[in-house]
């Protein structure tokens, strides 16, 4: 599904594949015999290296989007293609795999076990993978001391701040190069200043290695920052701003927005910096954002 | 995910909730420490009175009026020493052939007294049972012919009538009559809280005159081989059949009165084992409990592990073994315990008992298979959690 412009500005690892490409998949759930639809025949492809903020009301399905983007769930219509694999027809130990070896997942709560260690809880996905003791500390570490955490191993998450556990969560997700970071409002259980940090964060890591950023957010101004915007209401895509370029999409002139600099932390990341330079032009936002922000507000 | 890994994992839950781990397992201990104590005790019950059948001697016959069964009611004796001549000449050895007429009596000395078994016996009671006199003599052909007034004392009674002085040689008072110490038998001990040297021969004559009978309680033949001992048994109960008509008798050996009490001791180990098992079963659906609170307490840690990447199994296996490790800890503390009972019990009471390996092996068994029974539920719930719900659990 090729789309304008969108993948001959993306420089990802993976070039043109799609991480994930969802074809009018569809959620119902089954609540007490009455269907209740979460998801009504969404398309979309994710790219590799891509920086997507997801935003839209409560209710309106970008949860249940996420769930299935990351392989928590199947749909119950439609078509689902995470890393080349089809949804559809994967055991539950097959997906397991599949989340294992391609999804990171940060979520509000952080999600930490409590009573482990940093390096530890860094190092969960590895024990799944197999990954022998000696290794999962040594790339465990690694990917602390990349998030600015090689002062904290051993603590644990009650010895951390709120910002430092979230650190420890985009750690544990990266750990495993997954192709794909999904984040469910990361920054939602934070102050401004922790929470702008941890974006930063994410963006970096995102120029850096080029894992797909896919992130849920109910605020308008990280919301803007995203390369590109898909805005939900009542399972549908309302707006996706790399579909629809009367909203505001990417193109030459988005170079300089904020996406483009990946913020003081960036350091040497920013070499990738001119080639995803397609954060949306000041123009672009507000375009789109209108509608979701309204209802953001509301939850 | 690696099957240490999994241990580490398990062994970290059940330290992180110690006193709740703790009472869980205490449930398991007690079950498995009863179930090695009790089954200990029916053991060393067992043996113990196997031991002192097999103690009476070898080859024996014990001829007995009725019949020799669980339950039936005790017969007055019709037998005489005419019978037990009689018996003899079948045997073809009047040596191999002793007799019994007990009863209960006050023995004195002085100003002691104790109330003992007074047995009167024939001189061949010696070599049909193994019986040894430690100092002095047994009854002779003629203590027994003249139905001398003389005594053998069980090394108890000497002890409670002659504390500070040698028995031999002086007079006691059975019930009445004088009688002289001749000998005290080598001590036997004590088995099922009986004191077996709490008895006193005299000559079966002086006996039945002292009681005023005619009778003899039972007769035991030892047997000259082993082979022949059913065959030899058959002819002494034929030829009292003959003397006493309308009269059964019974000839049973060591092996049957074996058979008998180890039935009867079989089935009160087995009662005491499905009780203590009882137990067990409660230790183990307190496992099964704590099992699925801790499932429900960590639900969001368990969405957390399948979105990393742990699959149902993975997470089924994880609580498989902790509640394994509960009952498997548990178990092995229960041993313990109960191996320890069973010597404290064997060594301060007269209650016997004897640790057997089948018992630590079925009680710790037992314990293991309680956890993977009770864990399997908690664990396969855990396994199937949907991701997406255990990720918003509370």
């Amino acid at each position: 599904m090729s789309r304008g412009p969108g993948p001959a500005v993306r420089g990802g690892p993976a070039g043109g594949v799609p991480a994930i490409e969802a074809v009018d998949v569809s959620r119902t759930y089954q609540l007490d015999g009455v269907s209740v639809p979460a998801l009504r025949g969404v398309t979309l492809t994710v790219s590799a290296g891509d920086y997507v903020a997801l935003i839209g009301p409560s209710g309106s399905g970008k949860s249940t989007l996420m769930h299935l983007l990351g392989g928590l769930d199947r749909p119950t219509a439609g078509r689902l293609v995470i890393d080349g694999r089809a949804v559809g027809g994967l055991s539950a130990p097959e997906l397991a795999r599949l989340r294992n070896q391609t999804i990171g997942f940060v979520f509000q709560a952080f999600h930490l076990l409590p009573r482990t260690s940093a390096v530890e809880n860094v190092a969960l996905p590895l024990v799944y993978r197999g990954v022998g003791a000696r290794e999962r500390r040594e790339r465990a570490v690694a990917m602390l001391e990349r998030v600015g955490l090689g002062h904290r191993l051993e603590h644990r998450p009650n010895q951390l701040s709120g910002g430092e556990q979230q650190r420890v969560a985009i750690a544990r997700a990266l750990v495993t190069d997954p192709t794909v970071l999904l984040a469910d409002e990361p920054t939602g259980n934070l102050d401004s200043t922790t929470g702008a940090a941890v974006l930063e964060l994410l963006e970096r890591l995102n120029a850096e290695s080029g894992v797909a950023l896919v992130m849920v957010t109910h605020d308008a101004e990280v919301a803007a920052r995203a390369r590109r915007r898909i805005a939900m209401r009542d399972g549908v895509i309302v707006a996706d701003s790399d579909a629809d370029p009367a909203t505001g999409g990417p193109g030459p002139g988005g170079g300089p927005g904020p996406g483009g600099g990946p913020g003081p932390g960036g350091g040497p990341g920013l070499g990738v910096g001119p080639g995803l330079g397609v954060g949306p032009g000041p123009g672009g936002g507000p375009g789109l954002g209108g509608g979701p922000v309204e209802g953001g507000g509301g939850s | 995910m690696r099957l240490a890994e999994a241990w580490r994992v398990a062994s970290d839950a059940l330290r992180a909730n110690r006193m709740r781990s703790l009472l869980t397992m205490l449930g398991v201990i007690i079950g498995v420490a009863s179930v090695v104590l009790l089954v200990a005790i029916g053991t060393g019950t067992k043996q113990t009175v196997e031991q002192q059948v097999e103690g009476l001697g070898s080859n024996l016959l014990l001829v007995v009026p009725g019949r020799l069964d669980v339950g039936s009611a005790p017969a007055v004796s019709p037998l005489t020493l005419q019978d037990v001549d009689a018996v003899g000449r079948v045997v073809g050895d009047p040596g191999r052939v002793a007799v019994t007429v007990a009863s209960g009596a006050t023995v004195r000395a002085g100003t002691r007294q104790d109330f003992t078994t007074v047995q009167g016996v024939l001189e061949t009671t010696p070599s049909v049972f193994a019986r040894d006199v430690a100092r002095g003599r047994y009854l002779s052909r003629s203590d027994v012919d003249t139905g001398r007034r003389v005594a053998i004392l069980g090394d108890s009674v000497a002890r409670i009538l002659f504390p500070d002085r040698e028995a031999v040689g002086q007079q006691i008072n059975v019930a009445g009559v004088r009688f002289r110490v001749i000998g005290v038998f080598a001590p036997l001990g004590q088995s099922l809280g009986v004191d077996r040297d709490d008895e006193v021969h005299i000559p079966v004559t002086a006996a039945q005159r002292l009681y005023g009978t005619q009778r003899v309680d039972a007769i035991a033949v030892k047997a000259p081989d082993r082979e022949r001992i059913d065959e030899l048994g058959e002819l002494i109960v034929a030829e009292l059949n003959d003397r006493h008509p309308g009269t059964e008798f019974s000839a049973v050996t060591q092996e049957q009165i074996l058979g008998v009490l180890g039935d009867i001791l079989g089935i009160l180990t087995g009662v005491l084992a499905a009780i203590a098992g009882i137990s067990l079963l409660v230790g183990g659906v307190g496992v099964s409990n704590i099992m699925l609170v801790s499932v429900r307490e960590r639900t969001r840690e368990i969405g957390l592990r399948k979105a990393v990447g742990a699959r149902p199994r993975d997470i089924g296996v994880q609580f498989l073994l902790e509640a394994v490790l509960l009952t498997a800890i548990g178990g092995l503390a229960g041993m313990a315990l109960g191996v320890g009972g069973a010597l404290l019990v064997a060594a301060v009471s007269p209650i016997p008992a004897a640790v057997t390996w089948w018992s630590l092996a079925l009680a710790f068994g037992v314990s293991a298979a309680v956890g993977i029974v009770f864990g399997v539920v908690p664990a396969q719930r855990a396994g199937r959690l949907d991701p997406v719900v255990a990720l918003r659990a509370e």
